[in-house]
């Protein structure tokens, strides 16, 4: 028997998901339409739109030509995100000047087994052509979608991305440290958790760093949040008024170190065992790890759900809305105000540590909460229909000062 | 981090914490006796010298300009001026003791240009 075993406790860790080719297991069946740049953005959007709903678009801003580096940070969340176990089938759209190339990604995913196709709007024949032949593509896709049935499928198979947004003092005392709770249990289920938003770490590295696994772990997760605050210096906004937000600091949050005690919290209490990069694959059954992100949440969800990601849990004081196209988006918030007047975007009230249930109970909720989304139950953010996208750039002189990312 | 909840109305995240969260809007005058917890700043009763709003902190006891702010066990932060026992505790009166132009900190120690260490932050 083996430690995870034994540490399973009397949680039902069981879901019914789609498992595809590779093996790995997804929670939502969907067909993504993913423009390679942002000349192909509101084409892919109308082929989203005009189709059935579980097809979704992935719009973003990159341009035809991004630099070096930053082209292959693009890549690799644009690959990532047609490989994620929670896509059925994916259709890459270009313009055709693009310097990405929209068939290697297309061959990329397909090694996973999965249907995929790629269109070029120039070679279709201009934006109407494309729109036809895109539509036609997509039917394919979600003809072959449709044969996916759930199966049963376990909590070792899931990679949960914690992340927050519209942070305030609750965030810190109760949805967090409930988030970590649920994180410690995935964990121990054999599952994978995943923080980012490394800004956020400042002033609470040292905590992580005396949780990572080994030495190398450790420097790798120190030299990321050395590289994160020094990016940030060379883009010349000033550390005071902009962390902690405006917003934030409304909701009581005085400094970043404040800020970043509470948002590790959403982490749990595990051994650190990995730093990941922007949008790289995240281990199955890889415990608690990090993934090296910016503070923006949308971008950082982006690259979770990038690196394989079937779930995100977000906890939110002040009340955000956002979502995912591509994953579920678990709204958790710690602040009873937020709670009663946005109930409608919320799914766990966990203002319950604050009225003096444990952490732990709230924590165990949450789990289920967790695997039940996972086994097809909506989120608020699915409900109504939030499905923000976003990649991270590196600006050129962020290239140049800093070499490659880690 | 489960925190010490004195009088419903505010939390204390750990015994060595010199700041309370309030779990209300709290009024002037408003009193909490901390008597009985263990805390480090010891057994007194502190009144809110002024209003704290729900999430806002408070001091739990007298801190001196350049004394470190615990909250979580942790240091969030460094008095900027003198704060009284029951002051509303927040930017006007903490800052960082990251980030900071003109200083340096571990994590800056091989920033050699004078840059400010800053952050991108939420854009």
């Amino acid at each position: 028997m083996t430690d995870s075993e034994v540490q399973r406790g009397p949680d039902d860790h069981s879901f019914r998901g789609y498992r595809r080719a590779d093996g790995r297991v997804g929670v939502r069946n969907v067909v993504a339409v993913i423009p390679v740049s942002v000349t192909a953005s509101a084409v892919a959007e109308r082929l989203a739109d005009d189709a059935v709903e579980w097809v979704r678009a992935t719009p973003h801003q990159m341009p035809l030509d991004p630099p070096e580096g930053a082209r292959d940070q693009i890549e690799t969340v644009l690959e990532g995100i047609g490989a994620n176990p929670n896509v059925a089938g994916a259709l890459y759209v270009s313009l055709g000047t693009e310097r990405i190339d929209a068939d290697a990604l297309a061959d990329g995913v397909a090694a996973t087994g999965k249907p995929v196709e790629a269109l070029t709007i120039r070679e279709a024949g201009g934006t109407a052509a494309a729109l036809d032949a895109g539509a036609e593509a997509v039917e394919r896709l979600t003809e072959e979608a449709r044969d996916a049935r759930r199966e049963q499928a376990d909590a070792s198979e899931l990679v949960v991305a914690m992340e927050c947004g519209g942070s305030d003092a609750t965030s810190g005392i109760a949805a967090n440290p409930a988030v970590g709770n649920a994180c410690d249990r995935l964990v121990a289920a054999g599952g994978t958790g995943v923080i980012s938003e490394t800004p956020e770490f400042i002033g609470a590295e040292h905590i992580l760093a005396d949780r990572c696994a080994s030495e190398e772990v450790r420097e790798r997760l120190l030299d990321a949040v050395d590289r994160r605050e020094r990016m940030a210096g060379l883009m010349g906004v000033d550390f005071r008024g902009a962390q902690p937000s405006p917003g934030n600091q409304q909701g009581g949050l005085t400094t970043i170190e404040e800020k970043s005690l509470g948002a590790i919290a959403k982490g749990g209490t595990t051994p650190l065992r990995d730093v990941i990069s922007y949008g790289y694959r995240l281990p199955l059954g890889g415990g608690f790890v990090v993934m090296d992100s910016p503070g923006y949440d949308v971008e950082s969800v982006s690259g979770k759900v990038a690196g394989g990601a079937q779930v995100v849990v977000f906890t939110t004081g002040r009340g955000s809305t956002t979502g995912n196209p591509i994953a579920p988006v678990l709204k958790v918030t710690g602040n009873p105000n937020t709670y009663e007047r946005m109930t409608d975007n919320m799914d766990v009230d966990a203002s319950r540590v604050l009225s003096g249930e444990s952490v732990d109970a709230v924590g165990a909720a949450l789990y289920r909460h967790i695997l039940r989304v996972a086994g097809g139950e909506l989120t608020a953010a699915e409900r109504h229909r939030m499905a923000e996208f976003a990649i991270n750039d590196i600006p050129p002189k962020e290239l140049a000062a800093l070499g490659d990312p880690t | 981090m489960k925190g010490i909840t004195i009088d419903e109305a505010a939390i204390v995240m750990a015994e060595a914490d010199t700041v309370a969260t309030a779990l209300d809007d709290l009024e002037a005058g408003r009193e909490f006796a901390l008597s009985g917890y263990g805390f480090a700043v010891g057994e007194h009763t502190v009144a809110l010298t002024e209003p704290v709003a729900f999430g806002h902190k408070f001091a739990l006891e007298p801190i001196a300009e350049g004394d470190l702010i615990r909250k979580y066990d942790e240091v969030v932060g460094e008095a900027t001026r003198d704060i009284e026992a029951g002051e509303w505790v927040h930017t006007h009166n903490v800052e960082s003791t990251r980030a900071r132009p003109g200083t340096d900190d571990g994590a800056n120690a091989d920033s050699e240009d004078g840059r400010t260490p800053t952050t991108e932050g939420e854009r």
